[in-house]
């Protein structure tokens, strides 16, 4: 840069000066960001009657523990009787893994079909799934139920995922992939006579490995944080999810519940997909992108 | 779309393909023909008889004052929720790509509401706007703020407003990110060369290079705001007071779930239908703009 802009060369993303209002804006945006799980954390620490105080107390009190200890082994004992916490952990886990898992494994197989073969129907079936991305379970909510309940898949962990486990997203994403792989590769394995199951197994599972861990960080998060579904499908209070269970536990008024036990309960089921972001951020981040195109 | 080397196969890609094509066959596409079917039937009281109306539920449903009140609401929030959860993504967008240091920590920090159930992040803002015993319903009071969204429609509305727009602010401040990344920085310090001052260069070179992922996370966050937002609603206010926060989605779930009304419920889903139709080809006609703009 000459000397005839000096003044432009300090006023630039590359003017340093200007730096503190960046980090000033990004700190406020983390305190919006973190406020509203500062204040659960601080409610689940207390008494009933603390929080029931307006305005509550600004720091942390001494009865987290028992909090915690009290919500994941027995549950809440309110007019909604929960199941202890780590029960209504273990079935989201359950069903964000059987639901990531059978999602990658059924659009990895429909996308093979689709690139690496030439057969008749072919476009009729990657229509029919391509067009199942507007018809989110949202708009077809009765006739839905229906169905798994023709099934008599009610009050069952199969109802529960099954439904959710076909991926337009996935198969779009994969046959994207796909189509990057170079024919020389699948040409070198036909000559050495590998058949298409091997080919399957030893090139293309390596090769999408990548996107597959990215897809899965996504699909985990998106299965962790079920609520419609597993609202309609579960009466059972043993089959509820923690996202379901902490709603029940608010029930209607305000008055009988207890809003430490309901606190900690949803910090506990922010945790883990929040956890997943924070680990596996790269993952996450491409998967995010990968899954828009 | 097609590759040159293929296999020869004809019955093994559709033993692959089978197990998706079963589900959706049995989840989507018999349940999506079913909600057809059914909006065009009406029951009798009883549910002994069944009898083809046409077209006469979807005329009831788009004569009934609730549903159009509903049509409308779900607008104003849906384009509130938008707005609210892109603006302030922009802005801290634009001041993470200023950084150097520490922008891989605010943006991860940034990233964490994502990864919260809307129901979950619902309660959340449900606690602290508590007429009761909320910390920042206490301010309002003390701010001389007649809170209450127990009572108040309007109050209810914005709970549930910033409580959705809270959660999506992450997703949105990703992609302005990634966008701006892709601005190439020759460009805009030939402009601060030739004196632009920052402002300027935002408004002149940053803003319309956006545009795409701005159309783009438009779009996306209607989706979100019109589907998505069922959690946060259903835990936060139940659609009240007095259907006050009641939108599209909610009254489907409400008329189908809790007041059985099937044929009007079918007609409902299939009105929603119509409009993700409407929002996806929205979004795939844009995708390939995106394109052209690498």
């Amino acid at each position: 840069m000459s000397a005839a802009a000096p003044h432009t060369a300090a006023a630039d993303p590359l003017r340093p000066g200007m730096a503190w209002l960046a980090h000033a804006v990004l700190w406020l945006g983390i305190a919006v960001t973190a406020f509203p799980l500062y204040i659960a954390f601080v409610a689940s620490t207390l008494t009933p009657s603390d929080v029931a105080q307006a305005p509550m107390p600004a720091l942390p009190g001494p009865h987290g523990l028992d909090t915690y200890r009290t919500i994941l082994l027995q549950g809440l004992q309110g007019t909604y009787l929960s199941p202890p916490v780590w029960q209504m952990m273990w079935n989201s886990l359950l069903m964000a893994l059987i639901i990531t898992a059978g999602k990658i494994v059924l659009s990895l197989l429909s996308a093979y079909a689709i690139v690496f073969f030439q057969f008749p129907g072919r476009m009729v079936a990657f229509w029919l799934i391509f067009l199942t991305l507007m018809l989110p379970v949202e708009v077809r909510i009765m006739p839905t139920y229906e169905v798994v309940s023709d099934l008599g898949l009610i009050n069952t962990m199969t109802g529960l995922t099954l439904p959710l486990i076909a991926s337009a997203t996935g198969t779009l994403l994969f046959r994207q992939f796909f189509l990057t792989i170079p024919d020389e590769l699948v040409e070198a394995a036909r000559i050495d006579g590998a058949g298409p199951l091997r080919f399957f197994k030893d090139v293309v599972l390596p090769l999408s490995a990548t996107n597959i861990a990215a897809l899965s960080v996504i699909l985990f998060i998106y299965g962790w944080n079920q609520y419609l579904w597993p609202l309609l499908i579960t009466t059972d209070n043993r089959l509820d999810t923690i996202v379901v269970g902490i709603t029940k536990m608010i029930g209607t008024g305000d008055a009988t519940t207890d809003w430490p036990q309901v606190m900690g309960t949803t910090l506990l089921a922010v945790l883990p997909p929040a956890l997943v972001v924070v680990l596996m951020r790269r993952w996450f981040v491409k998967g995010l992108v990968d899954s828009e195109k | 779309m097609q590759r040159r080397v293929v296999f020869p196969h004809k019955l093994l890609p559709w033993l692959l393909l089978a197990p998706q094509l079963a589900v959706t066959l049995v989840f989507f596409y018999w349940p999506g023909g079913q909600a057809l079917y059914m909006s065009v039937l009406q029951q009798d009281a009883f549910g002994t008889s069944v009898q083809f109306v046409g077209l006469e539920n979807f005329r009831a449903v788009f004569a009934d004052e609730g549903y159009v009140a509903a049509f409308w609401r779900t607008l104003y929030f849906s384009a509130a929720v938008t707005l609210l959860a892109m603006v302030p993504a922009l802005l801290l967008a634009v001041m993470a790509d200023r950084i150097v240091r520490g922008a891989t920590a605010y943006t991860t920090a940034m990233l964490i509401p994502y990864a919260i159930a809307p129901a979950v992040a619902g309660v959340l803002w449900l606690f602290m706007f508590n007429p009761s015993i909320g910390v920042l319903a206490w301010w309002l009071k003390a701010l001389g703020v007649d809170w209450n969204p127990t009572l108040d429609g309007s109050d209810a509305m914005w709970l549930v407003i910033l409580a959705s727009a809270w959660k999506q602010v992450a997703y949105n401040f990703l992609f302005f990110l990634a966008g701006l990344q892709s601005i190439p920085k020759s460009l805009l310090e030939a402009a601060a060369i030739d004196g632009a001052r920052p402002m300027r260069r935002f408004w002149t070179i940053i803003f319309p290079l956006l545009s795409p992922t701005t159309f783009f996370l438009l779009v996306v966050g209607l989706v979100y705001a019109f589907f998505d937002t069922f959690g946060v609603i259903s835990a936060v206010t139940q659609g009240g007071p007095a259907a006050a926060t009641e939108t599209l989605v909610y009254k489907v779930y409400k008329d189908g779930v809790h007041n059985l009304d099937l044929g009007g419920s079918a007609a409902q889903s299939v009105v929603l239908m119509v409009m993700v139709v409407a929002l996806t080809i929205l979004q795939f006609r844009f995708v390939e703009r995106r394109v052209h703009y690498g």
